[in-house]
C-alpha cells in the first residue's frame, strides 16, 4: 500500500511504448486515426471507452495481433514492422492477457505456464518449472498447478493467464479487459493480482470497464471514442474536470 | 457445519428405482396385448435365427476350407522356410504392445488382452503347424514380458515411442529382406499380410501428408494453398478404384524406366495418396474448431508458427477429430480389398481363389464368412480403441 503513496518520479524515464500518428482500417471503417501514445517504464495506463470505439484493437495493435496501416509503433526501442524478426522480440518483451483467458486446455496449469518459457526463450526444465511455481505461488494458486484449466475456476483460470504471461518475464503487460468475462465475485482477485503487479514497477496498458481499478491505480488514464484518444490525464483530472463533452458523457453513463 | 444444517433441507437418497426382473419385464415387454404380441414375435424370430446360425457354424459348415488352407489366407505364398521373419516382425510388435501396456495401462492394456487371446485361441486350435504353435506362446510369453519390464520403469516411455517409430521399418526390412536378408519378392506377398501392410503403410504415409495439406489448405501462400486445394478437390472427385489404376498403370509411365516401382508399393503409394486427401479434410475440420484465442495466445507468447501449430493448435485440432480420422482408418482398411482388382492377393482375393479351386467348391460362406469374421474384429477393435482414446484424452475438457 504505501508504495502507491510514493509518487513515481515517471518524467526522467524511458518511453517503453512509443505510438506515432497510428492509423488502422478494417476494410473501409477507419478504426484508428492518428492515435499518439508514449507509455513510460513503470507507468500504468489505463485505456477506458464505450465498446467498439477501438481500445481493444489498439491494445491489439501492440504486440502485432492486429496489422495497422499507417503509422508507428516502437517497443522497447524496437520498431513494429511487418519483419517477423522483430515482431517476435516485440513479443518476447510484451505479455498479454485476454478476456478469455485463452489457456490451452489439452495442458496443465503448469505447462501452460512452462510452454513458452522453455520453447521461447530457451530455458531448462528445472528453471523453468521453478519460476512456473514461483508464478503461480504469486498469483496464489500453487496448489492447482497439475490440473487442467478446464477445472478451475474462471477467476483462478485468468490468474494462471497472467502467471503464463509473467513467465516470459516481459518488460511490459497488456491487459484486454481481463475481468469483462468473470463472474462478479472472482474479478476482485484478478484486480488485486494485477494491482500488485503495476505496484511492483511493471510498465502496464489496461483495457478494462473497472473504474475504481483505474482510480486506484493508474497512472495516466486515455479515454477513446470513435478510434480516437478523446481524453489524457491523471485520474483525478480526467474523473473529477473532464474537459471534453464526449468524455462526460461516457463517465456519467457508467458511474 | 452445523449451522449450515439449520439452513439448508436434509440431503435425500432418490427414490428407488429398482423394480425387479419380472416388474421390468411387464413394464416394457409385456404391458399390453399388442407389446406382448410382439414381443412373442421377435422371440420367435430370434430363436429362429439364432437356432439357424448356430447349426450351421457348428455342424453344416465346412471349416476344413480354412483350416486347410490357413496359411494361405494368413500369409499368401510367402516361403515356408522365410516365415520366422514374418513372425520376428510380428513379436516386435507384440514385445512393444507389451511394454507399453505396462508404462501407460489403460487402453493398451485392452488391446493387450485381445492381441493375447486372439493369440491363445489362435494356438489352440487343432489345425495350427507346431511351429506356429511355439511362435504364438512365445509371442504370448513376450507379452506378458512386456508388461512386467514396461510396469518396473516410467523411463521407458521415449525409448517405447521411438521404438513404435521403428517398428515399420525394421517390420518392413525383416518381411522384405532388402538386400540383407533373401529378398521376398511382393509378388509372393498375400492374404491377411498383404492386407496390413497396405493399410498400416498407406495409414502412417498419409498421416502427415495429409496433415500439410491441412495447413497448405489455410495457408497465406497462393501457391501452397491452389496446389492443396486442388490435390485435395481432385483427389476427392475420383474413385479410388481409379486412383489404384492410376498408381498402377500411370505412375510407372511418369516415373520412366529408371524407376521401378512394384505392384504392391504402387497399391500402397495409391492408398497414401487417396487416403491423403481425405485425412487433411479432417484435420482441417479439427483446425476450424479451434477457436482463435488459441492462436493469438500462443502469438503473444512468442511462439513462432511451426511450434504454434506442433504445441497449441495440432494437438487439440487432431483430438477434436480423432473418431471422424479412425473412421477414416477403418474405411482404408476395409478399402484394401479392392487391391485384388489390380492383381494383388489381399485376403479376399485369397479366400476367393480358394473356393475357384475344385476341392473345395460349394464353400464360398465358410470362406466368407471368416474374412468377414477377420475383418470385424480389426475394424472393432479399431473403434473401441478410438473410443477409449477419446475418453482418455478428454481430462480437462473445456
Amino acid at each position: 500500500m504505501s508504495m502507491q503513496d510514493e509518487a513515481k518520479p515517471l518524467q526522467g524515464r524511458e518511453d517503453m511504448i512509443e505510438v506515432i500518428g497510428l492509423n488502422k482500417w478494417f476494410g473501409n471503417l477507419h478504426v484508428l486515426k492518428d492515435v499518439d501514445l508514449n507509455v513510460k517504464q513503470g507507468e500504468v495506463v489505463v485505456v477506458l471507452g464505450p465498446s467498439g470505439s477501438g481500445k481493444s484493437t489498439f491494445i491489439r495493435t501492440l504486440n502485432a495481433l492486429e496489422e495497422f496501416q499507417k503509422g508507428e509503433i516502437h517497443i522497447d526501442g524496437i520498431n513494429l514492422s511487418n519483419d517477423v524478426a522483430n515482431i517476435e522480440a516485440i513479443r518476447k518483451e510484451t505479455g498479454m492477457v485476454f478476456q478469455q483467458f485463452n489457456l490451452f486446455p489439452h495442458m496443465t496449469i503448469l505447462r501452460n505456464v512452462m510452454l513458452a518459457p522453455i520453447w521461447v526463450r530457451k530455458w531448462k526444465k528445472d528453471k523453468a518449472e521453478k519460476i512456473a511455481f514461483e508464478l503461480l505461488e504469486r498469483v496464489g494458486i500453487p496448489e492447482q498447478a497439475h490440473k487442467y484449466p478446464g477445472q478451475l475456476s474462471g477467476g483462478q483460470q485468468q490468474r494462471v493467464a497472467i502467471a503464463r504471461a509473467l513467465a516470459m518475464q516481459p518488460k511490459i503487460m497488456l491487459f484486454d479487459e481481463p475481468t469483462s468475462a468473470l463472474d462478479p465475485e472472482m474479478i476482485k482477485e484478478v484486480l488485486d493480482v494485477m494491482k500488485t503487479l503495476a505496484r511492483s514497477g511493471m510498465t502496464m496498458v489496461v483495457v478494462t470497464h473497472e473504474m475504481s481499478f483505474a482510480r486506484e491505480v493508474a497512472d495516466r488514464i486515455v479515454l477513446f471514442d470513435y478510434g480516437e484518444i478523446v481524453e489524457m490525464g491523471e485520474p483525478n483530472e480526467v474523473f473529477e474536470n473532464p474537459k471534453h463533452e464526449r468524455t462526460k458523457a461516457f463517465l456519467s453513463q457508467i458511474l | 457445519m452445523n449451522n449450515n444444517e439449520t439452513t439448508t433441507k436434509n440431503e435425500m437418497a432418490p427414490p428407488k428405482s429398482s423394480i425387479g426382473v419380472p416388474g421390468w419385464l411387464k413394464q416394457n415387454l409385456f404391458s399390453n396385448w399388442w407389446n406382448t404380441l410382439l414381443t412373442i414375435i421377435f422371440t420367435v424370430i430370434t430363436i429362429y435365427v439364432v437356432k439357424g446360425t448356430f447349426t450351421w457354424v457348428f455342424f453344416t459348415a465346412e471349416w476344413s476350407v480354412v483350416s486347410e488352407n490357413f496359411k494361405l489366407l494368413m500369409v499368401g505364398q510367402y516361403p515356408d522356410e522365410e516365415l520366422w521373419r514374418v513372425w520376428t516382425a510380428l513379436s516386435i510388435f507384440t514385445a512393444l504392445v507389451g511394454i507399453s501396456w505396462g508404462v501407460w495401462k489403460g487402453t493398451m492394456g485392452h488391446v493387450s488382452i485381445f492381441l493375447g487371446v486372439v493369440m491363445a485361441i489362435t494356438m489352440v486350435v487343432p489345425f495350427i503347424a507346431v511351429g506356429s504353435r511355439i511362435w504364438l506362446a512365445a509371442n504370448i510369453g513376450l507379452l506378458v514380458l512386456g508388461f512386467a519390464i514396461g510396469k518396473q520403469s516410467e523411463k521407458l516411455k521415449k525409448p517405447v515411442l521411438v521404438g513404435w517409430f521403428l517398428l515399420v521399418p525394421i517390420g518392413m526390412f525383416f518381411i522384405e529382406g532388402f538386400g540383407l536378408l533373401n529378398e521376398v519378392s511382393t509378388n509372393f506377398w498375400g492374404g491377411f499380410l498383404l492386407t496390413c501392410l497396405i493399410a498400416i503403410i498407406s495409414i502412417i504415409a498419409s498421416f502427415p501428408i495429409g496433415i500439410l495439406l491441412a495447413l497448405g489448405r489455410r495457408s497465406n501462400l497462393p501457391i501452397i494453398k491452389w496446389f492443396s486445394i486442388i490435390y485435395i478437390e481432385l483427389i476427392r472427385g475420383i474413385p479410388l478404384i481409379t486412383v489404384l489404376f492410376v498408381a498402377q498403370l500411370m505412375l510407372p509411365l511418369f516415373l520412366g524406366d529408371t524407376i521401378e516401382l512394384d505392384k504392391v508399393l504402387r497399391a500402397m503409394i495409391g492408398f497414401t495418396l487417396f487416403n491423403a486427401a481425405y485425412l487433411a479434410e479432417n484435420v482441417r475440420g479439427g483446425l476450424q474448431s479451434l477457436p482463435r484465442g488459441q492462436y493469438e495466445a500462443a502469438q503473444a507468447l512468442g511462439l513462432n508458427k511451426a511450434k504454434m501449430m506442433t504445441f497449441v493448435i495440432m494437438p487439440q485440432a487432431l483430438k477434436a477429430v480423432i473418431p471422424a480420422m479412425v473412421g477414416q482408418f477403418i474405411s482404408i482398411f476395409k478399402d484394401t480389398v479392392l487391391v485384388s482388382i489390380v492383381g494383388l492377393i489381399d485376403l479376399l482375393g485369397m479366400a476367393k481363389k480358394i473356393i475357384a479351386n475344385p476341392q473345395f467348391l460349394g464353400t464360398q460362406m465358410e470362406s466368407f464368412v471368416f474374412v468377414a469374421f477377420v475383418f470385424f474384429m480389426i475394424c472393432y477393435l479399431m473403434s473401441y480403441v478410438s473410443r477409449r482414446l477419446e475418453r482418455s484424452l478428454g481430462v480437462g475438457e473445456r
